[in-house]
């Protein structure tokens, strides 16, 4: 009894340290950036690895995504004899839903596990340490241009997503079921206004923030952690837990942002 | 990959992205930069249920502007809607505005009809003739109950 209780606090604690420790180095990270010099070219590096590279990963995704949607939408619709309302459905959804979630999560999946990955060797491996004996700042140096390119690679990511899941969306709508071009056209550009296209933006900024931020977090902090003497071991533990934390902070921020921001 | 690869690689990621939100802000949103001239009308109606700001204001089915606020007046227990008219669209004094659905159970609209007074209204002016929304349930409630006593 006294065990599970103690077992208990002591999950409690860490997940709170480890909370604590997230916020402390975007904190340490925020004021290092806004410090002289300023270094562009590692940032665009960044936005290479965790935006353009997932380019194709995100067509693809987005493209089934608003096949499916399509698809479902029309069955459903169909029902009542309201098809015209297919491009607004997928619309709706995609731009306000689907594309910031979708995006973030694929963004953990491919660029976030990296990044936890990356940190964590480097942890192990004392290069961090290194860095800091020459005084160069860590947070500085890696943790700063990751969380500045995923807060911009993740709404461009989103909105590429968009524009490939409405594309899929009418292909399935208008080419394959024959939804009248006009209705569908039409009914997307009156049922989507700009507090949607916003709410898409804000939503991609806070998950490209967080996605990154955590992730980061995970691996920098790994020698904190029970992870920490476990060498490789370690290394793919912390990572797990990055991708399983992440998504879930994801959802759970897109549920607040949601009933917040409406 | 060699650095410019990089840079270039990552510059068109970035221009794809900022054409992607461009094309759904301004296309599908809806959002001009170049606002449209136009000017305010004002119109009190006793009920206007649900209506909200936004909402399209239609003459022979076309739209000609919004709804662009909603106020309510505690003296006389009306709401005051201002809505933007495009800035040629010519509204005569003696003009109609009536608050519509769009089909049975579709959005709210107003809806314009012209009058044939020469006299054309000016921004801030207001229109007279105001019909209100009709509600579905009290017209049923009407039916049903409609002279209660009588057919008892």
């Amino acid at each position: 009894m006294i065990k599970a209780l103690e077992t208990l606090g002591a999950t409690v604690l860490e997940s709170l340290e480890m909370i604590g420790r997230t916020f402390n180095l975007l904190l340490v990270t925020v004021w290092e950036m806004l410090q002289p010099p300023y270094r562009f070219y590692p940032i665009v590096r960044q936005m290479y690895f965790i935006g353009a590279r997932s380019i194709s990963l995100i067509v693809i995704s987005g493209v089934t995504i608003g096949m499916v949607l399509g698809l479902q939408f029309y069955y459903i619709l169909e029902r009542f004899g309201s098809t015209d309302l297919l491009g607004s459905g997928v619309a709706l959804g995609v731009i306000r839903e689907l594309g910031p979630v979708m995006t973030a999560l694929m963004v953990v999946g491919r660029a976030g596990s990296a990044i936890t990955a990356e940190l964590g060797i480097m942890r192990t491996t004392n290069q961090i340490d290194a860095l800091e004996c020459m005084a160069i700042s860590p947070d500085k140096f890696l943790v700063g241009p990751k969380v500045i390119a995923g807060i911009l690679s993740v709404p461009l990511l989103t909105h590429i997503f968009d524009f490939v899941a409405l594309f899929g969306g009418y292909f399935v709508g208008v080419v394959m079921f024959s939804v009248p071009e006009g209705s569908y056209m039409n009914g997307m550009v009156d049922a989507v206004q700009w507090v949607d296209v916003r709410l898409g933006l804000v939503k991609s900024l806070i998950f490209g923030l967080l996605v990154t931020l955590i992730c980061a977090a995970q691996g920098y902090y790994m020698h904190l952690t029970k992870a920490g003497s476990q060498g490789a071991e370690g290394v793919s533990f912390v990572t797990t837990n990055a991708v399983v934390l992440s998504s879930i902070s994801v959802l759970f921020a897109d549920f607040l942002i949601g009933a917040l921001l409406q | 990959m060699s650095k410019f690869n990089i840079q270039l690689v990552t510059g068109i990621f970035v221009a794809l992205g900022i054409a992607a939100f461009t094309y759904a802000a301004v296309n599908i949103g809806g959002v001009s930069f170049r606002e449209q001239p136009s000017y305010t009308l004002k119109a009190r109606f006793t009920s206007i249920s649900g209506l909200r700001t936004g909402a399209v204001v239609e003459a022979a089915g076309v739209r000609i502007g919004t709804v662009s606020n909603i106020e309510f007046d505690p003296e006389t227990y009306e709401a005051v809607v201002s809505l933007r008219i495009n800035q040629n669209v010519p509204v005569q004094e003696d003009a109609i505005a009536a608050i519509r659905t769009q089909g049975i159970i579709g959005e709210k609209y107003v809806k314009l009809t012209p009058g044939g007074f020469d006299e054309l209204l000016e921004d801030g002016d207001e229109i007279l003739e105001t019909e209100s929304a009709v509600s579905l349930e009290e017209l049923v409630s009407k039916y049903i109950f409609g002279g209660g006593s009588s057919s008892q």
